[in-house]
């Protein structure tokens, strides 16, 4: 198996904080891989120091072969291969469902604005919004939004998808469309790293569970292992608070 | 003398009619420049500005915060008094045109800053993720959402500062105002006085009416 994001001993500090304290992480092609922990442990800085959104302060990150760090690197170019779908949606909106999804299409990737649009209408049929590319953001539901913002990181067909709590910020009824797309992006054979505290999803969905915990990973194993038989005393409290409602 | 004599006299009125319209016409001509010029400057510093290269921006913030402290007049003044003896001797018209462009472009600048730093942060993270570079997002994703912001302050300013236009008459700039008051002095009649303010409504109401069109043309729900 290939690895697609290979990351190691990163580490990173807000001024005198230490929020990440030299994190490993690989991800080999077509794996799930689900980090939960509690809030402040660090995930959401890993995931986004993966794509750089986040400068690291240590530590080597290669994404499908491309080292993330090396300042040759054209960045622009490499964040086209990773998605990352955030939890507040963050689609433009001043543009349609449609104009979201083409933007870059157009941009980055460089095609016509007729290849563009067919792309885009193929990614918004993927999220099962074919019917909605007119819809500027205000006219969706926080559950179409968020679809939207799928098929806009997945229209330029990236070689791994980051989610950032994709669905923490929907309401109850709402989640089970998100997850359905990410569930048949999985089964399109995505590569996928998913922060998030849907542990029904996970359990169901993941390969692997990563638990983080103060800026470190503390455990990791099949969502059963994890779940079920976690070898640490913090692990399983954070389970435990976690199935408690 | 009545009222109407006094301020609506019809011959002085119909004498001084032509030195009215050119002034109107001075006064289109120096409105158009210092607005566009001067918008345009205040876009450009505000996108520089966008840059964060420290030592440039305090620069563009002491440029800004002096040209909004200073009163429009001074301004004049000083360009008009002061630049001759640097050798530059500019017209009444260009250190009136140069002296309210700075204004504007002083005003503007904040008010685009202003509209910039109001887009949330990951409007900006999610088109980087896409790939788009610092200058597409700046141009495709913020700044479309910061202009629909600055409207509303930016029309407001900018008519503020157009009716400044009439400061150019301390500086024998023969525009409306500057007209108007030369006129009077010679028919020792108001009329034309009035006459100038009849100017400035019929140039100005039209220019409000039509920014009040365009605030709610722009104005979109999220």
């Amino acid at each position: 198996m290939q690895l697609i994001v290979d990351a190691r001993g990163v580490h990173k500090y807000f001024g005198a904080l230490h929020v990440l304290k030299g994190v490993d992480l690989r991800v080999t092609e077509r794996e799930l891989v689900f980090v939960i922990g509690p809030s402040g442990s660090g995930k959401s800085t890993l995931l986004r120091c993966l794509n750089r959104l986040e400068e690291p302060s240590a530590g080597r990150i290669v994404v499908d072969g491309i080292d993330m760090l090396d300042p040759r690197t054209d960045l622009n170019r490499a964040r086209q291969r990773i998605g990352m779908v955030f939890q507040s949606f963050n689609l433009y909106p001043h543009m349609t469902a449609l104009g979201n999804v083409t933007l870059a299409l157009r941009k980055v990737a460089g095609k016509s604005r007729a290849e563009a649009e067919a792309l885009g209408r193929a990614a918004l049929t993927r999220v099962g919004l074919a019917d909605r590319a007119g819809h500027t953001p205000g006219q969706l539901s926080g559950g179409q939004q968020q679809r939207v913002a799928i098929a806009r990181s997945i229209a330029l067909e990236p070689r791994v998808m980051l989610f950032d709590e994709p669905t923490s910020a929907l309401d109850p009824e709402l989640v089970g469309s998100v997850l359905e797309v990410m569930r048949s992006l999985r089964e399109s054979g995505m590569t996928m790293i998913v922060v998030s505290h849907e542990m029904g999803f996970a359990r169901n969905a993941a390969d692997r569970v990563v638990f983080m915990d103060e800026g470190a990973i503390v455990e990791e194993g099949p969502p059963g292992v994890i779940f079920e038989k976690p070898a640490h005393e913090r692990t399983r409290a954070f389970i435990g608070q976690i199935q408690r409602h | 003398m009545s009222f109407t004599e006094t301020f609506f006299n019809a011959k002085v009125m119909l004498k001084y009619l032509p030195d009215i319209l050119s002034g109107v016409v001075v006064t289109i001509e120096l409105a158009l420049l210092i607005v566009v010029t001067g918008i345009a400057a205040g876009l450009a510093l505000a996108l520089l500005r966008s840059l964060a290269i420290r030592p440039l921006n305090w620069l563009i913030v002491f440029v800004v915060d002096l040209f909004r402290s200073l009163p429009p007049l001074v301004v004049i003044v000083l360009i008009y008094f002061g630049l001759p003896s640097v050798d530059l001797s500019p017209s009444g018209f260009v250190s009136t045109w140069l002296s309210l462009a700075f204004v504007l472009m002083a005003f503007s600048e904040e008010i685009f800053w202003a509209g910039i730093t109001s887009v949330a942060k990951g409007q900006w993270e999610a088109a980087r993720s896409t790939g788009l570079s610092f200058g597409q997002t700046l141009m495709s994703v913020v700044l479309p959402q910061a202009l629909r912001l600055t409207i509303p302050p930016l029309t407001n300013r900018t008519i503020a500062i157009t009716k400044g236009t009439a400061l150019g008459t301390v500086v024998a700039v023969t525009e409306i105002l500057g007209q108007a008051s030369s006129a009077m002095s010679n028919s020792y009649n108001p009329s034309p006085l009035m006459m100038g303010a009849a100017a400035y409504i019929v140039l100005f109401f039209p220019v409000v009416v039509a920014a009040r069109w365009v605030e709610t043309k722009f104005a979109w729900k999220r």
